[in-house]
């Protein structure tokens, strides 16, 4: 599915200070029912960010209105768990195009490549600079450059590099799709098949 | 000088991307009702089809009801998503297992079973704990519905190939270890996110010596530890239970892919990325006593003081605040609500023998609510043909049909807020088992220890 293309988010961020974030904490197993993608956003972090009847948990980060932003800054080891890429969706869903964390889980990290969401992982170090700037100013803004691959405390210029290969770096800048590329290889894949020995 | 899992994923690369992921071939392809709408969609909007209907499987597991499956579904969203994956099996040609189906049940069961899963495959499935069938020596693994749509599509992957890891386990298991808490112990040493950006190879004797479907349990969690998945090197006991399964091949091409299986060992010699090695007479029979499937410990164990960690305190403290227990505290005799046996970590045939050898002769305590959950109808079958559900009706206990039920709580099988559930599934995440439950993770045998005294057992107690 096509999505918006990426190059530069200058935005204050969303800070979540939890390691270990898994998928059935950002979006909870009873909201996979769908069979449509969309509305997602509507349950991200559901059972942290509502209480048992819906009223909303005012201590949660995204009930407070001081934290805004397209950036989720999360915790060490963040998208753990279950593969569900609703997780990626909920996350693009509710306005977030790019998450950044000291570490994050492979199959997470895979999904929001391919729906549009930039994992930016950075250093640990870095990660509670990012944390100290929001908690003096909520509003303080993070610049996250997808062609430069770097990631600015604006306020304090420092500034980090990030990784990613050059091929998803492409996609994303374009807004490309991996089936799009894969279709183009008909041909050889069908070649391929021929002599796979199962 | 190459390892198992070079052998394999070398063997599927149709084209390497300069600065970029492997372009991945794949075997077969497993499809649930939950991850694989959208992608269905997709293909659909793109006005193409599924390339290869023949190398794809669908069963309907995640959230099937566990009772009365003869009636229709009721919860009108599970139904519409089970009713989509029927009609576009149907559209595209695939096998479709649906409820009811006697080959139905939970994905990661079924494809063993049937001889889908192969030693020397590449399998996906868009769920994590795909990880199962890597106990075949498969490159198995989960992935998001974007990858979902890409394989039916195209039957190909783009993924970066992992790092190796090799994890060996020797020496003798003590009595009520099994492989479940060798997995957890694992899990434990390692954390949860230990081996993430790795695929494993488990070796060593305490693997060798293991059945295809205690394998199946060790690989099934490679994914809590964070790595792709995890892989033991097929063997006499492998190719024996592959053999003659209704997919399995036969004849010329049986011969075919058992030269190829031959092959595939780790060549004396290659080297790991990582390597651990760990002494299977120090595990336990094991209990997790937070929220996430690292934070486990030998049953007898107390509960770990937060002063004693490297960093992650606060998220610690938050995770036993919301299990109400206390740094320090003894997990033996802790009172509990429900108990679990199922799930594609524990819900074969194996798992249901441990449960009742357990509970025989003993009555199931009357504060405990226990779901039985077959992973498959030819589990269900067995338990029935081996006398096992005498003996666990006797006992006071009623078995359901199968499906991925209270793991992960998308049917009704939900744990209430508040209540514990041991459970033999894979994760204690927070509202795992519905929101507000609270999970401890554990083997069969702990399972049943616990549903017989109402209490966290040894279960080693209740053992001859």
């Amino acid at each position: 599915m096509a999505y918006d293309k990426f190059n530069i988010i200058k935005s204050s961020i969303v800070p979540l200070p939890i390691e270990n974030v898994d998928t059935d904490q950002i979006i909870p197993a009873r909201f996979l029912k769908a069979t449509e993608r969309k509305g997602f956003g509507d349950n991200l972090f559901r059972d942290w960010r509502y209480n048992t009847d819906n009223s909303p948990k005012e201590d949660f980060v995204l009930n407070q209105d001081k934290y805004t932003g397209k950036i989720l800054v999360g915790g060490k080891n963040f998208g753990s768990g279950s593969s569900r890429e609703h997780a990626a969706w909920a996350v693009y869903d509710y306005g977030f195009r790019c998450v950044v964390s000291s570490f994050f889980a492979d199959i997470f990290r895979n999904n929001c490549l391919n729906v549009g969401v930039l994992p930016v992982q950075v250093s640990a170090d870095f990660l509670e600079k990012i944390y100290a700037e929001t908690e003096k100013d909520p509003k303080a803004e993070v610049e996250v450059n997808l062609q430069e691959q770097s990631i600015t405390i604006v306020g304090t210029g420092e500034k980090e590099s990030f990784d990613i290969n050059v091929y998803k770096k492409e996609n994303m800048l374009n807004g490309f799709d991996d089936i799009d590329y894969l279709l183009n290889m008909k041909e050889e894949i069908t070649a391929f098949a021929e002599n796979t020995p199962l | 000088m190459k390892t198992l899992f070079d052998k394999v994923w070398d063997s599927h690369v149709v084209r390497k991307i300069e600065n970029g992921p492997d372009v991945l071939f794949i075997d077969r392809h497993m499809v649930h009702e939950v991850t694989s709408p959208v992608a269905f969609l997709g293909i659909k909007s793109r006005n193409i089809g599924v390339k290869h209907p023949e190398k794809t499987f669908a069963t309907a597991d995640h959230n099937t009801p566990t009772i009365n499956q003869h009636l229709p579904v009721e919860d009108p969203l599970s139904a519409k998503q089970l009713k989509a994956l029927e009609e576009n099996s149907n559209n595209y040609g695939i096998s479709y297992w649906g409820l009811g189906h006697e080959k139905n049940g939970i994905v990661h069961v079924v494809g063993p079973e049937y001889g889908i899963t192969q030693p020397g495959a590449t399998i996906v499935c868009g769920d994590s704990h795909t990880s199962t069938h890597g106990a075949f020596g498969a490159i198995a693994f989960g992935i998001g519905t974007s990858e979902v749509e890409m394989v039916l599509a195209t039957q190909c992957i783009m993924q970066p190939k992992a790092k190796s890891m090799r994890i060996n386990v020797n020496g003798n298991l003590s009595k009520g270890v099994t492989p479940k808490d060798v997995a957890l112990y694992v899990i434990s040493q390692l954390t949860t996110s230990g081996a993430t950006g790795y695929f494993i190879e488990y070796a060593g004797n305490v693997f060798t010596d293991m059945s295809m479907e205690g394998r199946m349990t060790v690989c099934n969690l490679s994914i809590e530890m964070g790595a792709r998945g995890g892989m033991i090197a097929p063997d006499e006991k492998t190719i024996a239970f592959v053999k003659g399964r209704e997919f399995t091949p036969t004849g010329a091409a049986w011969d075919k892919a058992k030269a190829y299986w031959d092959t595939l060992y780790t060549d004396e010699g290659a080297t790991f990325d990582k390597e651990l090695t760990f002494n299977g007479a120090d595990i336990e029979p094991m209990i997790t006593y937070g929220t996430n499937p690292g934070m486990g410990m030998g049953i007898g164990k107390d509960i770990p003081n937060a002063e004693n960690l490297e960093g992650g305190v606060a998220t610690y403290k938050k995770s036993l605040q919301y299990m109400a227990f206390n740094e320090g505290d003894t997990m033996i005799g802790k009172p509990i609500d429900f108990v679990f046996l199922g799930s594609c970590t524990n819900g074969r045939i194996e798992d249901f023998r441990a449960f009742t050898e357990i509970v025989k002769g003993r009555k199931k305590a009357s504060n405990v609510t226990a779901w039985l959950v077959p992973g498959s109808h030819q589990v269900e079958t067995a338990i029935k043909e081996e006398g096992l559900l005498d003996i666990l009706t006797e006992a006071g206990f009623e078995l359901r049909e199968p499906g991925c039920s209270a793991c992960l709580a998308m049917n009704d099988d939900k744990v209430p807020a508040g209540k514990y559930a041991v459970s033999t599934s894979n994760r204690n995440f927070e509202g795992r088992q519905g929101p507000g439950s609270r999970t401890l993770l554990a083997s069969p045998l702990v399972a049943a220890a616990a549903a017989v005294t109402g209490k966290v057992t040894d279960p080693r107690e209740l053992m001859n």
